[in-house]
């Protein structure tokens, strides 16, 4: 399988450790140093949720490293602050955009890097201080915030009088969320560029692999988004420090002391912050749908039905995302008419999202199913989005979010598409690249036993939570105890928290899968999945430059699987035409 | 690498069992109505309880129809030898879907304003037989004071805030009007009354909700936010705090009392003065 | 024994959208209007420029959200809103601003020209006049500390305070960016691969006439908002 190429003098790959490995501008290195910043996220994340489980299940239990042994709401309420803003912003936003991304978005077009590598090795940097500042909140005076991921003022405005961890712990969570907007924003900025500009010849906007779409909705909507946090952050920053008020009103009195604060609002912070909030759930789901589509049509041997509306049903969401903010903020004291418009607004996003829905069934249909572990993820992907996704309707709603808000009937719809669905979206992908980017194979059996425990688990603990929420039960509380009818739903959240145990501990699994797999799993070849687009005409993993020197044409599409007349079930992107092996026909 | 593992891969097996379990037991669960909220005791909570009855219908047909749908076209077109039915799409289909899906969640959409509508949109003083509940929220606990015979809140001023002398609201004993208004820290209302209840607080977001009532608002510091609502049935009913508000929020809570006139008039009587 | 000619998608190579031989789609994009050939690899020269403009459009995003924050502070109920007169000192700093854009433009006439002399001594007073902006920014904050509107006097005021920082902050960005140019520029252009000289310039430009640009707009929001 030859290609006409494009040589090019390149510039020198990188000697010395150092420069190779820490402070690279080598996309694939900064890739996978965003990958295993998101590990090393998720981990954490996870350890803190089993802890919430464990709290809830046994209210009263003395845990070891815990001063007086017995959890505190304080730090059940930290828990849920750090789990939520871990998960969220250090690991689904980090591993499916700026890891996976980075790694393949210059292959998969073509290119040999981003079209700003050393802007690139600037954005890993300063997301790195970020996540350091936000985990320092553990060990600052007084602990971590407790005003959940979404820091609602003047809870988290007024300081440390709030509670604890609204100290230090609140302020360093908002200089780790402002230096996370710019590592961001950077980031955005080359994903745009890159794609604009550095795509090789033939590679057409719409000959590009859904991740690359993907990719590219996402970082437009970071880099509209992130701004207006970085803005609500800093003053918010300002009302705590100094003494502003853009947040909060006259009039507050925290532990018998009159504040002096005088003319802010706390419902313009809700506006900035969902105003990002809302494009940031997408960012995290979007390139998950772009690898779900890529694996989908890799493992069935046929191309994604409706390539072009699948493209035009990620911009649509992209677009139409910054017009739903206001859904999360119905009984906020926000303008009921105003309500209603972002109601509707939210119920027609549902519609490109059902619209991907049906073209993934559609490309499985009259297919050809192959069982590898990354389709595993990718067709529980579907499951998990269209689970996750019916309950946004009801939420949708603000008459039936009158029942609904608050109540762990939300915790199921977002962890049901951010914290099962986007996860697969990443799982897929790792699973899928790990040959690409290292050079083995992961382990098939290990590999299957990871998913269906991931996957059973999943629905075992979130779906419980739908029925929670309508009886009525309200996140974020500490306990159970104070309030009459919550008693009887003891017997759910003690098989959630079973069913959390065990997800949770199957996760070691993928651990020790990946880390045993980079030294010792079989050998991989450069193209193990027999798959058509850029990455899998390179070695693995790829030289320096990605393509050896040699750069690649595009000629066609790129999920030409089972075309008709073509004696391989799959034609790579850049086999010239008449390198194409015909079937034989007498 | 290619091998023949999935050509007989019980995946393809596995995987709809466990989507059908999984359908089977969540819409089994919701049809038990185990798990449903306690019954509206308001018009407007009916009517709160049909739309979502409405999205019920409309998302279990969707969900288990694509979950089913999923399950079989991964068992039916597992690898076991046949062709790939080659195809890149179908605009007709494209058009088809989703304008049904736009009309179908849309539709939905519309359907449900006016239920929103009930409690929070509304002429201010449009009712004459209203009655106007000051609710106020603070960590951790409700107030709920109400006008008494001269129909007229008093004046509060933050700076005269003090529990321990009986005064949690702050109420300014220089305004004649709050001599004689009333703070307790249940909620009383009588039945078949259109109340409104006016919302605020003096420190954090808090949030009112009963599930009976089917009514769910913050408190929001600086603003007062009103809604209404008109309880049908008498009974005691849990009101809890639903937005986070610091380290006592999972137990701030009190009572709605819904009385029969006779003993809201009893009510007030008994805590005048 | 015939071979059947098969439905393979075999479409010849298009230019892709943004490639550049045949010359930038985008015109204004340009390197100057002089095409440049696309060199697989290496970053276009035109894509500095696309990367500054989607830059300006973040750091643009960031100023919207203070400036609808500090209209909804105008809307609230409860008159705290006290608008500030902006001090006088503002309409000579805007005039510097304006007066810096204009050198600027000077300057890039005189290194189209190949007058490399004059284009430094031009480029110079630019980063100059940006500093003695800066400078009256100082001045200003002065003047209203002596007034005693401090940062947390009310919204108007700290609001100004912010604006005036987070621009302050962006045209010191500036600043530094075009003494680094200067600098780069007398010690020799070390230029493989990245920025050209040429480019270079023009996207500092186009940084530096969107901080004129943004502080004439926030001047007059503070004008009428007063």
């Amino acid at each position: 399988m030859s290609a006409h190429g494009h040589t090019i003098h390149v510039s020198e790959a990188p000697t010395g450790f150092v420069r190779k490995y820490i402070f690279s501008t080598d996309h694939k290195v900064i890739g996978i140093q965003y990958f295993l910043l998101a590990l090393t996220a998720v981990m954490v994340g996870l350890v803190l949720s089993v802890l919430m489980r464990i709290h809830l299940l046994w209210p009263d239990a003395k845990l070891p490293f815990i001063a007086n042994g017995i959890m505190t709401p304080a730090q059940y309420l930290a828990l849920v602050t750090m789990h939520g803003t871990l998960m969220v912003f250090m690991v689904l936003t980090t591993a499916p955009q700026s890891g996976f991304g980075n790694y393949f978005l210059p292959i998969q077009i073509g290119a040999p890097d981003m079209a700003f590598p050393h802007l690139n090795m600037l954005s890993f940097w300063v997301t790195f201080v970020s996540f350091l500042c936000l985990v320092s909140a553990f060990v600052v005076p007084d602990g971590a915030p407790i005003s959940g991921w979404t820091a609602y003022t003047p809870l988290s405005g007024l300081g440390q009088i709030s509670g604890p961890g609204e100290g230090w712990g609140q302020t360093m969570w908002i200089v780790s969320i402002a230096f996370f907007c710019l590592g961001s924003l950077l980031g955005a900025l080359n994903f745009i560029a890159t794609i604009i500009d550095m795509r090789a010849p033939g590679m057409s906007l719409f000959r590009m692999p859904l991740t690359c779409w993907g990719w590219f909705v996402t970082a437009i909507l970071g880099l509209l988004a992130f701004g207006i946090l970085l803005a609500g952050g800093i003053l918010l920053l300002l009302d705590r420090t100094v003494g502003t008020s853009f947040f909060l009103p006259a009039g507050l009195v925290v532990t018998d002391q009159l504040q002096p604060h005088s003319g802010g609002s706390p419902l313009l912070w809700q506006h900035l912050f969902w105003f990002f909030g809302h494009p940031e759930v997408y960012i995290a789901i979007l390139p998950g749908m772009g690898v779900a589509s890529h694996v989908l049509s890799t493992f069935c041997r046929k191309p994604i039905f409706g390539y072009k509306a699948m493209v035009i049903a990620m911009n649509a969401i992209g677009l139409l995302g910054f017009m739903v903010w206001g859904h999360h903020m119905f009984v906020s004291g926000m303008n009921p008419y105003s309500g209603f418009a972002f109601s509707i607004m939210t119920m027609a996003i549902g519609v490109p999202s059902a619209i991907k829905t049906f073209n993934w069934l559609s490309t499985l249909w009259g297919s050809k199913i192959h069982f590898d572990t990354p389709m595993l993820f990718a067709i529980g992907f579907v499951s998990l989005f269209v689970s996750g996704g019916l309950s946004g309707i009801f939420l949708a709603q603000p008459a039936v979010d009158n029942l609904l808000h608050a109540t762990y009937y939300v915790v199921a719809h977002f962890h049901l598409v951010m914290g099962v669905a986007a996860i697969f979206g990443i799982f897929a992908a790792t699973y899928f690249w790990f040959p690409k980017m290292f050079g083995r194979m992961l382990n098939e059996k290990l590999g299957k036993i990871h998913f269906w425990f991931t996957f059973v688990g999943a629905y075992c603990i979130f779906m419980p939570m739908h029925f929670l929420g309508l009886a009525g039960g309200i996140r974020r509380y500490a306990d159970y105890t104070a309030i009459s009818y919550l008693q009887s739903m003891r017997p759910l959240t003690m098989f959630v928290s079973f069913a959390a145990f065990v997800t949770a501990t199957a996760q070691l699994v993928f651990l020790y899968n990946f880390f045993w797999s980079l030294k010792n799993g079989p050998k991989a070849g450069k193209n193990p999945w027999n798959a058509t687009t850029l990455e899998w005409i390179t070695e693995s993993p790829p030289a320096h430059d990605n393509f050896g020197g040699q750069y690649p044409s595009v000629y066609r599409g790129p999920y030409e699987y089972s075309v008709p007349g073509a004696a391989e079930d799959y034609i790579p992107q850049n086999l010239e035409p008449s390198q194409v092996a015909r079937e034989a026909r007498s | 690498m290619n091998t023949d593992e999935h050509r007989s891969s019980w995946a393809a097996f596995l995987f709809p069992a466990v989507q059908f379990v999984m359908v089977a037991g969540t819409v089994f669960t919701f049809i038990s109505g185990r798990f449903a909220p306690p019954k509206a005791i308001t018009a407007a909570g009916e009517a709160i309880d049909l739309q979502y009855h409405m999205t019920l219908a409309v998302a279990a047909v969707v969900f288990i129809l694509s979950q089913l749908g999923l399950a079989y076209v991964v068992l039916k077109y597992r690898d076991h030898g046949q062709r790939v039915q080659f195809t890149r799409g179908n605009n007709v289909l494209e058009a088809a879907w989703t304008s049904l899906t736009a009309i179908l969640f849309i539709g939905l959409g519309l359907l449900g304003g006016k239920a929103w509508a009930n409690g929070r949109m509304f002429e201010p003083n449009s009712d004459a037989n209203l009655l106007r509940i000051e609710v106020t929220e603070n960590q951790f606990v409700f107030n709920f004071r109400y006008p008494g015979p001269d129909g007229k809140f008093g004046r509060i001023d933050p700076k005269k805030i003090d529990s321990s002398l009986g005064n949690p609201l702050g109420l300014d004993s220089s305004d004649p009007a709050s001599a004689d208004d009333i703070v307790v820290p249940t909620l009383t209302v009588p039945v078949n009354r259109e109340v409104e209840l006016l919302l605020r607080s003096q420190d954090v977001i808090h949030s009112f909700f009963v599930r009976e009532l089917r009514l769910q608002q913050d408190a929001v510091p600086g603003s007062i936010v009103p809604v209404r609502f008109k309880a049908e049935q008498i009974g005691k009913y849990e009101v809890v705090c639903t937005q986070l508000c610091g380290l006592g929020h999972s137990s701030m809570h009190t009572y709605l009392n819904v009385v029969s006139q006779e003993d809201f008039v009893a009510f007030l009587k008994s805590n005048a003065g | 024994m015939s071979v059947a000619i098969p439905p393979v998608e075999t479409r010849k190579p298009a230019a892709p959208f943004g490639a550049n031989y045949g010359g930038p789609p985008i015109r204004f994009l340009g390197n100057d209007g002089e095409p440049e050939p696309w060199q697989p690899g290496r970053t276009p020269q035109r894509t500095y420029t696309l990367g500054m403009i989607v830059g300006i459009g973040a750091s643009s995003m960031f100023f919207l959200a203070l400036v609808s924050a500090s209209v909804v502070h105008r809307g609230l109920a409860g008159n705290a809103w006290i608008p500030l007169r902006p001090p006088s000192l503002l309409w000579a700093t805007s005039a510097l601003a304006l007066a810096s854009s204009s050198t600027l433009v000077h300057a890039r006439r005189k290194f189209k020209s190949g007058d490399i002399d004059t284009f430094i001594r031009w480029w110079t007073i630019t980063a100059v006049l940006g500093i003695c902006f800066l400078g009256g920014q100082l001045l200003a904050w002065r003047q209203l500390v002596a007034q005693g509107l401090y940062l947390a006097s009310n919204p108007s005021v700290s609001f100004f305070y912010v604006f005036t920082v987070a621009h302050g902050l962006h045209l010191l960005g500036g600043v530094i960016a075009l003494f680094w140019i200067s600098w780069r520029q007398s010690h020799g252009w070390r230029k493989s691969p990245g920025i050209s000289r040429s480019k270079a310039t023009s996207v500092a430009a186009l940084y530096w006439h969107f901080v004129t640009v943004l502080w004439l707009l926030l001047f007059s929001f503070f004008l009428i908002g007063g």
